[in-house]
């Protein structure tokens, strides 16, 4: 459908272009994936050291995509009281990592464990070829949360 | 001739003469949008894929196609409206007055590339020739030679044409290129075996712009007795292109990368000695037999009339298009750092200008360029999730192939838009740096290579 209107406006259309990268026509982006990207949330970084903060890092640079979360756990309650990220990666990726930061805060940790690519996707309208972006994003936060619980764990015996 | 010239300007220009602001309505009546364009003072805000633009975008992406030259489509135009012969009606005036309008086109193109316009055919376009040449040359030679030399950084349509003839029984080398892109050549005249039919080599690379040794390789084919076949596509009115001093038996040419026509190509067989080929479409015998189908007359006549102009104004191009590249070059390494050419610097077209910038993926980068028109050899801009094939030939590292971006500038291309495209890339560039871990990561003196990935 959205090649037929880009025949039909063909005079306001890019042309294609010759590389094997013609088949970009037939995708279009989301335009919550385009606020995402233009208006980006929670970029930065937090101290990895800080024994609050739980960094996840997946993804390989050699598959395009690579993100970095992060999550400030408060101690006492378990609930997660800020998150940033840190993608490189398309369009799509960048959106699904800024979502997910955005729905990690405020909720508890087994909570977040919860939250599932598809809902991801389907928040930002990601077409087939970009799911693996929300796949990756799951995994950052459930890494993050790996992380947080395991610097809790080798804390908790120097502590006492 | 004044509709040609209005026929180029932006569409709005047209209409500033009216009291309203008839921008869109005029703009939905010509070409409508999936959403109608919002008005936003005096500029005119264009969606389209999410995606919204103020104004068009400035063109960079020459490689792709280019806008075609007015003094070409004044020439093209008589021949849609008034002299519409078919020029291989014998009968009457339409039908001569056509075929002479062929000829000169067929001697316009020859001139430019050194030839006798008896060795030009006109086709539909480059890929078509690309597929006359490979297939049609083995095919007619099928029984005496069975191989095939090509590279690893041809265009698709030469690929995979090879992998046709693989599948019908022939042999094909795929040559690798160096780290610059430029082929071995002495690893060329050690892959030709004496039942080699055909050499192909591009003369200039699409995507990364790169200029191959034609004398050179041409050299080597003409005392192993081996036809050479080029697509020179986008070398074509850019670079000198001449067959005897280069040696090349089969030439693709192609009219809208000159500057010309989409949908028209011509194709230089040679005649000393003659090189045969096997005819890929089949009908009334026209162009001698080797392309049946009725040559279009206006699209040849625009694509000799672009030869033409191309011949006349190839060196002052050539200077104004490398003196843009540098502008264009310097502006953004003075203002980033870690950025890398792909490809050959010196023997490189200027028009083409492929660049990584590390640490940041080009399909992000192309989203936030959205008022530059350019194209990228990144993962995510194809349909596969593999990077260009070309940049992998040159050895470029996984993780900078998907940073690529591919700057086009061509004979309409001004300083002031090159400006502004630097501005913008150095923009996105340092914004999609902050956003991302590996610059962070590297700056804070980590080697990238020694990360165990977690791979997914």
């Amino acid at each position: 459908m959205l090649r037929l209107a880009l025949k039909r406006s063909l005079r306001l259309g890019p042309a294609v272009s010759d590389t094997p990268s013609a088949a970009v026509a037939s995708r279009g982006y989301h335009e919550r994936v385009v606020d995402h990207y233009n208006n980006p949330r929670n970029v930065g970084s937090f101290d990895k050291e800080d024994a609050n903060v739980g960094t996840g890092l997946v993804g390989a640079p050699a598959c395009g995509d690579v993100m970095k979360l992060q999550i400030k756990v408060d101690e006492d309650s378990g609930k997660i009281v800020d998150a940033c990220f840190k993608t490189f990666g398309c369009g799509s990726a960048i959106a699904s990592s800024s979502v997910a930061t955005e729905w990690v805060k405020g909720k508890q940790m087994e909570e977040v464990l919860t939250i599932k690519n598809t809902e991801i996707a389907k928040h930002l309208s990601l077409p087939p070829v970009k799911l693996h972006c929300s796949m990756l994003a799951e995994d950052a936060i459930k890494a993050a949360v790996k992380d947080y619980e395991l610097k809790k764990a080798k804390g908790a015996p120097k502590q006492e | 001739m004044v509709m040609a010239r209005n026929l180029i300007r932006r569409l709005p220009i047209l209409y500033q003469n009216h009291h309203h602001r008839l921008f869109s309505s005029a703009t939905a009546a010509v070409a409508p949008s999936p959403t109608p364009p919002v008005r936003n003072d005096d500029e005119e805000i264009v969606e389209m894929k999410g995606v919204r633009v103020s104004g068009r975008p400035l063109y960079m992406d020459m490689q792709a196609t280019t806008p075609v030259d007015p003094r070409v489509l004044d020439a093209m135009l008589p021949f849609y409206l008034s002299r519409f012969g078919n020029p291989h009606s014998r009968t009457h005036l339409y039908g001569w007055e056509s075929e002479a309008a062929v000829e000169t086109a067929r001697a316009q193109v020859a001139s430019l590339i050194g030839a006798n316009p008896k060795e030009i055919f006109f086709t539909s376009g480059a890929t078509e020739c690309n597929n006359i040449s490979v297939k049609g040359v083995m095919r007619f030679y099928r029984d005496k030679k069975r191989h095939v030399v090509t590279t690893q950084t041809e265009h698709k349509c030469v690929l995979d044409s090879c992998r046709h003839l693989q599948q019908e029984g022939f042999e094909v080398t795929y040559l690798p290129v160096k780290s610059d892109g430029l082929v071995d050549l002495d690893q060329l005249a050690a892959a030709i075996r004496p039942d080699t039919g055909l050499v192909s080599v591009m003369a200039v690379n699409n995507e990364i712009g790169v200029v191959q040794p034609m004398e050179e390789i041409g050299r080597i084919c003409r005392e192993k007795g081996i036809p050479f076949h080029t697509d020179a596509a986008q070398a074509l009115g850019k670079i000198p292109i001449d067959v005897e001093k280069m040696g090349i038996a089969l030439m693709s040419l192609s009219g809208h990368k000159i500057y010309g026509p989409k949908g028209v190509g011509a194709l230089y067989l040679r005649r000393r000695p003659r090189v045969r080929v096997e005819p890929q479409m089949s009908g009334g015998g026209q162009e001698r037999g080797i392309r049946s189908g009725t040559v279009p007359t206006p699209l040849v006549v625009g694509m000799g009339a672009a030869c033409e102009i191309a011949a006349k104004e190839m060196e002052y191009d050539t200077r104004r298009v490398t003196s843009l590249q540098e502008r264009l070059l310097n502006g953004i390494r003075s203002r980033l750092d870690e950025v890398v050419v792909n490809g050959s610097m010196e023997h490189r077209y200027p028009g083409n200008l492929n660049v990584s910038f590390a640490y940041v993926e080009g399909e992000s980068l192309l989203m936030g360029l959205k008022e530059v028109a350019v194209s990228s050899g990144s993962a995510c801009t194809s349909a596969s999730l593999e990077p260009s094939y070309v940049l992998r030939a040159l050895g470029v590292d996984e993780d900078m192939a998907h940073t690529s971006i591919r700057f086009g500038i061509g004979r309409f291309t001004t300083e002031a838009e090159i400006d502004r495209a630097i501005e913008l890339t150095v923009q996105q560039v340092e914004k999609l740096r902050n956003m991302s871990p590996l610059y962070e990561m590297a700056k804070a003196g980590i080697n990238l290579k020694s990360i165990q990935w977690a791979q997914h």
